[in-house]
């Protein structure tokens, strides 16, 4: 089968920090990807490079029979690749209709006239687009889904982890990146929320995730197969119980004894 | 019932009473001569405004504005029209007004670059002469309807405008800010040098003929004389709800969300998609044009533009309107156009230090309430819109 997304050789250079030192990774459509490794490994590096946010110095990245490598951010988006970041990346006084619509922004009718003059087309639109985004947040939590027009700017981390999950999803990419969804938010809270996504994955069998996680209890519990980076290098690659008994892996992660 | 006040609309009458007293305080504001008696009225105000929202009498308002905008946008014409009724034969207050009502449409223009796209322009008063300058070369030279050199002064706001396109789009925050500063600065001493354009001195404008019927003679209609201005107040307040409906509906739309969103992070938001680029140009040249727009009626009102009348600091003025008003909500934009303009024009006394006003004004607001005296509320696509 082939490859949906495929990185070959990929070189990142910060000035004289290499981040990415010829990476090397294949994902087929329908996987679930853990993407692991130390901090600074180069795990964010890789995804901002697959999103189009960073140019990579060389090597090239091919998503869906297509090189990728150096097109646009909203380009790659367009193509079916959506994100979350590790950093909450909200829009925090906007709310949470308005960042799930920037996620939809693909789908969207994006014309002056459309917008201005008719009205009637862009009620339809909008309350179709409003009907979506609440159906997939009641998936996520109920609770929020009568809340859709109060800015996000009040809810906790694990609301703003859902709606920015909510907002990479609205679009049905074909390649879902989740960067650190467990972040600032309690082990209950984590599994939660995988729940949800699993749940997700249910109704829509062929979205392909790569997941950057430190909590191995989730990357145990829903990747197929794990990636182990270090120094910007790929240096295991297999189930995640194979992965973990490496000693490369264990010297990685805990230094040399 | 209190209960239900979720789900069912707000009552719509506290925007009535609130858009009926603030016409009457206006035109009390404006009668009065009696410099004592300015100050007692404005001390009113300012208290009467704290003790209603100190007893949450303004949450009924600000209800009714959210779930019935467009029926009280209606009652907020009809307001404007009794203020120029009122003072129907008074030259000096209709051209107050009127000042007022076209700076509204320039600072709604910037409000579209600065509050929903983030894109700060210390130039809006030489977009403003801009349009000016258009009515007063081509008013003077050419046999152009009134109408199309109003719609030529936006173009030519928009398009010289676009000239500061490049450096602003590859520079970001503070430094695109710069730029328009030095044009701002650039575009006054190239008036000045230009004799073509009158150089220091200025030049006259031509006042308004639509279809034959001169804007600069005085009205009489059945044995009613109305000033001259009326002409140009009724103009002034259509270009107003126009460019009103035009900020409201942009912002109501996707193009409003992605301007909020490019604002708010542009990395995100080319993530998803969005082309900042693309969306910083049309919200640079719509708003442009606006001002461009509001210029050139201005020109024609004042019959007169001079390089004097464009400068940096004006531009300040519209930038302070935007910030007293509340970023990003059209209503406050017109309320703080009134404050700006109207205070210190009652106040003689105060008429040399309005600068320093200004400078107080802003520095209390950004204090006390950073987000200006109307808050901008989350965005509602159709008032009063119900799942």
């Amino acid at each position: 089968m082939t490859a949906l997304l495929e990185a070959r050789g990929v070189v990142k250079r910060f000035g004289g920090v290499v981040a990415l030192d010829g990476l090397d990774l294949a994902v087929t459509a329908g996987e679930i990807i853990g993407l692991i490794g130390p901090n600074g490994s180069g795990k964010t590096t890789f995804f901002n490079v697959a999103t189009g946010i960073y140019a990579a110095n060389a090597g090239n990245v091919m998503f869906d029979g297509a090189d990728i490598t150096r097109v646009p951010a909203r380009a790659i988006y367009r193509a079916g690749v959506s994100r979350t970041f590790q950093r909450s990346r909200l829009s925090l006084p906007l709310s949470i209709f308005d960042n799930i619509m920037i996620g939809n922004h693909k789908r969207l009718n994006q014309g002056l006239w459309f917008n201005l003059v008719k009205r009637g087309d862009f009620k339809r639109e909008f309350e179709a687009s409003y009907h979506a985004a609440r159906a997939l947040v009641e998936v996520f939590e109920p609770a929020l889904a009568g809340r859709m027009f109060e800015p996000v700017a009040g809810l906790p981390m694990i609301d703003r982890r859902r709606i920015e999950i909510c907002r990479a999803l609205i679009s049905e990419p074909k390649l879902l990146l989740l960067d650190e969804p467990s972040a600032g938010m309690t082990h209950d809270e984590t599994a939660e929320l995988m729940n949800d996504i699993l749940l997700v994955r249910e109704r829509k069998k062929d979205l392909t995730i790569i997941i950057v996680e430190h909590e191995m209890g989730v990357i145990e519990r829903i990747t197929n197969r794990c990636v182990v980076l270090n120094f910007g290098r790929k240096i295991a690659e297999g189930p995640y119980r194979d992965v973990a008994a490496d000693a490369q892996v264990q010297e990685a992660y805990l230094g040399v004894a | 019932m209190a209960g239900d006040a979720k789900t069912s609309r707000a009552a719509v009458w506290p925007g009535i009473i609130a858009l009926a007293i603030a016409a009457g305080y206006l035109i009390a504001l404006l009668a009065v001569e009696k410099q004592s008696l300015i100050i007692a009225l404005l001390a009113v105000g300012i208290i009467v405004v704290i003790a209603a929202a100190w007893f949450g009498l303004l949450d009924g308002v600000s209800h009714a504005f959210s779930d019935h905008e467009d029926a009280l946008g209606g009652f907020a014409i009809l307001a404007l029209l009794a203020v120029g009724a009122f003072f129907h034969e008074d030259h000096f207050v209709l051209l107050l007004v009127t000042t007022v009502l076209l700076y509204s449409v320039a600072t709604l223009g910037l409000n579209i670059q600065f509050g929903y796209a983030g894109v700060l322009n210390f130039a809006g008063a030489s977009f403003f002469g801009i349009g000016a300058y258009t009515s007063a070369v081509l008013n003077a030279h050419t046999a152009l309807p009134h109408l199309i050199v109003l719609l030529i002064g936006g173009l030519l706001a928009a398009l010289i405008g676009s000239l500061l396109l490049l450096p602003v789009l590859r520079t970001r925050g503070h430094y695109a800010a710069v730029v328009t500063i030095a044009f701002a600065l650039l575009f006054k001493t190239f008036l000045e040098v230009n004799d073509v354009l009158g150089g220091p001195q200025g030049m006259q404008v031509k006042g308004m003929t639509i279809l034959g019927w001169s804007f600069n003679d005085n009205i009489e209609i059945g044995g009613i004389s109305l000033s001259f201005y009326m002409n140009y107040f009724m103009i002034s307040l259509l270009l107003l709800i126009g460019a009103f409906v035009v900020v409201r509906r942009l912002e109501r739309s996707w193009i409003g969300l992605n301007l909020d969103a490019l604002r708010l992070d542009e990395t995100a938001a080319s993530c998803f998609g969005l082309d900042v680029v693309r969306w910083k140009i049309t919200a640079f040249l719509i708003g442009n044009f606006l001002i461009g727009v509001a210029g050139a009626m201005f020109g024609m009102v004042g019959s007169f533009v001079a390089p004097n009348n464009y400068t940096f600091a004006d531009s300040l003025i519209l930038v302070s309107i935007l910030l007293l008003g509340g970023i990003g909500n059209p209503w406050g934009l017109i309320v703080a156009t009134f404050i700006v303009v109207v205070v210190p024009e009652k106040l003689q006394t105060i008429q040399e230090y309005r600068f320093l006003l200004y400078a107080l004004l802003v520095i209390g607001v950004l204090l006390f309430r950073p987000e200006g005296l109307l808050p901008r509320p989350v965005r509602r696509y159709f008032p009063g819109w119900q799942p």
